[in-house]
């Protein structure tokens, strides 16, 4: 693109309308009215404003950063326009409104609606309300992306906590209560929204603390870099022991409804592990993951349920080896005649046996056994010595355990020569052969494990429900997991844990706002693969792929940048198979 | 008994023929070269050498042994290898990343410290490059990394396919300068080549290989002579 240094409308005109036309959107398909319910910050600013502005806002501060350099008024005029245009579509909405009923052809252009979009001020002082709302929000917004570096990260961290706790704050005001008494919750929240002054607060607090670490950050990393191995590792023990006793007393901190959610989240991590080992660590696309969960859940249902259909009336503990092993042959059966198979075909078969097993689990032919659409009811709950772990704070502890054991396996498995193997064929296959690596075998290894960690899951997940129906076995799962594995960073476990919170832990959390669910969801993967398609916690490896041409890598090596004869590219390529 | 004897191969990408009857011998010590078009089949005969692509129809022995009832991981352990077309190294791992991968199949730690030392001699720029990711190497660099992790596998015999695919000229002469090299310390090679020239001239014999058919077989010498090779292959009127 030629750079010049004049002003070109097209770039606001072009920002704005696309903001214009999401916010627009946002409004019409009714998810400002539905979240405008939750306050952020009391009597100010609702979680609707924030979803309706965002785009303005986003969209200015993208047209400033193509304004020419050095040139500050322009960048400025271009974030003005941006949203001054952005809030032409929704005025064209309200006066459109006024003309005409537009209930009957959008139901959710509410008279709430128009009462947010124009501040509840009429409809010519509130139009004119709303454009001068968005200008100066562009403002802003092109404003910020003139600071320096050092002062937009604080501001933007400083936004994100203050958004963040406000999000959160009826959990928050909760918890408050539990630890410190109804007096003390009421001076932080105000019917269910961060008091203004609180807002504040919270923004300078993790602001400074933004700054101060960008600014003491690098010395204490030099500082324990410096140290020597046996202090290191005397820290990372430490760190290690922390961890652990904070997960040990997490539910305590938690109460019941949070650890309630925090078990699901654990559950959907131990899958994800298992998948992560099928799709991170070997490259085998599964789409048909929850049907191992199902058989493991199954499983524990028919052993343990003390109801009708169960066989063996099992304890937990007895059960939970069986379940294991009765998914990882169900991997094995799966895996020998598929294993053969390439890339996409590989991913439409297991897609198919994901849906044979859910049909199979609903059919007339196995209620006998498992009882169809009615379910598997009466399933036990572990019992530790003499005690049942019934309440969610205490099943927490199984799930915990489940979740570490995985956690332990796949990091080993990742640092043993059955890594390697994974990795090489993830990375080509011939090759992989050439080197001596036995695929079918290698492939089927890995299909056994993860199957065996989504069984691990599934028979928790039947004992924390104590009923399982086949309608808890849909597609949805394994995209679910997927996705998750796919937002954490592939092969990377950390990324697994990050991963669920962030998709299982939210939804679970904003479940009042369950209808735009899958919305987000797929906002949500959209902007990931456009802005850190390595995920949000890469493994090493990972990183290394999608930023191979960035020129960091070679640092080392400058005589590696002079120009060369010879292309470059082919290495990044997938191997002839002709 | 010729170190690798090839005998009539028919082998199909499904229903679609690939060789129609190739038949070759490579001796011990030599360079023996596949030269042809795009499409005639050297690529899918070295493939069915290295168990990639079984067969169905033919015999093919190393010194005297079956080589068709191993699979393509077995054949590593009896010491042949692959350097395959495109080079196909690890792109994301880093160089001594791959050249471990190429150890994978042995245990004999001395013997692996050596080979390495070996492919560091050939290769001193690979050592330079120890820790980079191979995906950032060049293409001569990454025809260095495929060459040097086949090496790994301590191979006797080695399958070349394309070498000079993609290269500069003077990277060629230097990958040729190694090949020659390689094969003065006991490797014995078997390359496949589009580059006629440069490969007839380090090679001891050669074939040409048209529409899966062996339609020549003669000394390289000879081949440089032939009227139907200057034509088709060497650019010479």
């Amino acid at each position: 693109m030629s750079e010049t240094n004049n002003f070109d409308y097209r770039i606001p005109l072009q920002n704005g309308l696309i903001a214009g036309v999401v916010a627009l959107s946002v409004s019409v398909i009714g998810m400002v009215t539905l979240l405008a319910q939750r306050y952020l910050i009391a009597g100010w600013l609702t979680l609707g404003q924030v979803i309706l502005f965002m785009a303005p806002a986003a969209m200015s501060y993208l047209a400033a950063g193509k304004a020419p350099q050095n040139n500050r008024g322009i960048a400025l005029i271009y974030g003005f326009l941006t949203g001054l245009i952005s809030a032409l579509p929704l005025v064209a909405l309200i006066l459109l409104n006024e003309v005409i009923d537009l209930r009957q052809f959008l139901p959710n252009v509410s008279p709430a609606l128009i009462e947010i979009l124009t501040f509840g001020r009429g409809t010519v002082a509130g139009s004119l309300f709303l454009i001068i709302v968005t200008s100066v929000l562009g403002l802003v917004a092109a404003g910020l992306y003139l600071l320096p570096d050092r002062i937009r990260r604080p501001i933007f961290s400083g936004l994100i906590w203050t958004f963040f706790f406000g999000m959160f704050s009826e959990i928050l005001s909760d918890r408050l209560r539990t630890f410190f008494g109804t007096d003390f919750a009421k001076l932080i929240i105000e019917s269910k929204a961060l008091r203004p002054v609180v807002a504040v607060t919270i923004f300078i607090v993790t602001a400074s603390l933004s700054v101060l670490w960008s600014r003491r950050g690098d010395k204490v990393k030099g500082r324990m870099a410096k140290m020597d191995t046996k202090s290191q590792n005397r820290m990372r023990y430490g760190l290690i022991i922390f961890g652990i006793t904070l997960m040990l007393i997490l539910p305590l901190l938690l109460g019941t409804y949070l650890s309630e959610v925090m078990n699901m989240i654990l559950i959907f991590a131990l899958m994800g592990f298992g998948l992560n080992i099928v799709v991170g660590f070997a490259g085998l696309l599964d789409l048909g993951y929850v049907a191992f969960f199902a058989i493991g859940a199954y499983t524990m249902g028919v052993l343990t349920s003390t109801g009708d259909l169960g066989v063996a009336g099992m304890s937990f503990w007895l059960a939970i080896p069986i379940c294991v092993a009765v998914s990882m042959l169900g991997g094995l059966l799966l895996g020998m005649p598929v294993l053969r198979m390439r890339g996409d075909y590989l991913a439409i078969v297991t897609l198919g046996f994901g849906e044979i097993i859910r049909i199979l689990v609903l059919s007339d032919l196995l209620k006998p056994y498992i009882g169809g659409a009615q379910g598997l009811l009466k399933i036990n709950k572990p019992v530790i010595v003499g005690i049942p772990l019934i309440k969610p704070d205490q099943f927490y502890y199984v799930a915990l355990a489940g979740c570490l054991i995985a956690a332990f396996i796949s990091y080993r498995l990742s640092q043993a020569r059955l890594g390697r193997q994974w990795m090489a064929i993830r990375e080509d296959e011939d090759v992989a052969e050439a080197m001596g690596i036995r695929l079918v075998n290698t492939k089927l290894l890995a299909f056994a494990i993860g199957a065996a960690f989504a069984g691990l899951a599934g028979a928790i997940f039947a004992s924390k429900l104590t009923s399982i129906f086949p309608h808890s076995f849909n597609l949805l799962i394994s995209i679910n997991v997927l996705c998750m594995i796919i937002v954490g960073g592939m092969g990377s476990l950390p990324g697994v844990i990050l991963g669920a919170l962030a998709l299982v832990g939210l939804p679970e959390l904003l479940r009042e706002f369950a209808e735009f669910r899958l919305l987000m969801y797929g906002i949500v993967l959209i902007v990931m693969m456009l802005a850190k398609p390595e995920g949000l916690w890469p493994s090493a490896i990972r990183k290394r792929e999608l930023h191979v041409h960035d020129n960091e890598d070679y640092e080392d090596y400058p005589e590696a940048m002079a120009p060369r004869a010879e292309t470059r590219d082919p290495g990044l390529e997938g191997p002839s198979h002709l | 008994m010729a170190m690798l004897e090839v005998q009539d191969i028919h082998a199909y990408y499904g229903n679609i023929q690939a060789l129609n009857g190739i038949s070759l011998t490579v001796e011990e010590g030599e360079i023996v070269t596949l030269i042809g078009a795009n499409g005639a089949g050297k690529t899918s005969t070295l493939r069915t050498i290295s168990g990639l692509l079984p067969p169905r129809k033919g015999k093919i022995t190393l010194e005297g042994e079956d080589l068709l009832k191993y699979k393509a991981h077995e054949i590593v352990y009896k010491r042949v290898a692959m350097v395959p077309e495109g080079r196909g190294i690890f792109a994301r791992l880093t160089v001594a990343e791959n050249l471990d991968m190429g150890a994978f199949s042995r245990d004999d730690k001395d013997g692996i410290e050596e080979d390495r030392e070996r492919v560091y001699e050939l290769f001193p720029r690979m050592k330079e490059r120890i820790t980079q990711v191979a995906g950032t190497l060049s293409g001569g660099e990454q025809q260095m990394l495929a060459t040097g992790r086949a090496l790994m596998t301590h191979p006797r015999l080695l399958l070349m396919d394309e070498p000079s695919m993609g290269l500069a000229p003077v990277l060629v002469e230097s990958i040729f300068e190694t090949i020659q090299e390689i094969n003065k310390e006991g490797t014995t090679i078997l390359l496949v080549e589009q580059n006629a020239t440069m490969a007839l001239s380090v090679a001891d014999r050669g074939y040409v290989v048209q529409t899966g058919e062996i339609v020549l077989h003669d000394t390289a010498a000879n081949l440089q002579q032939n009227e139907m090779v200057q034509k088709a292959y060497l650019g010479i009127d």
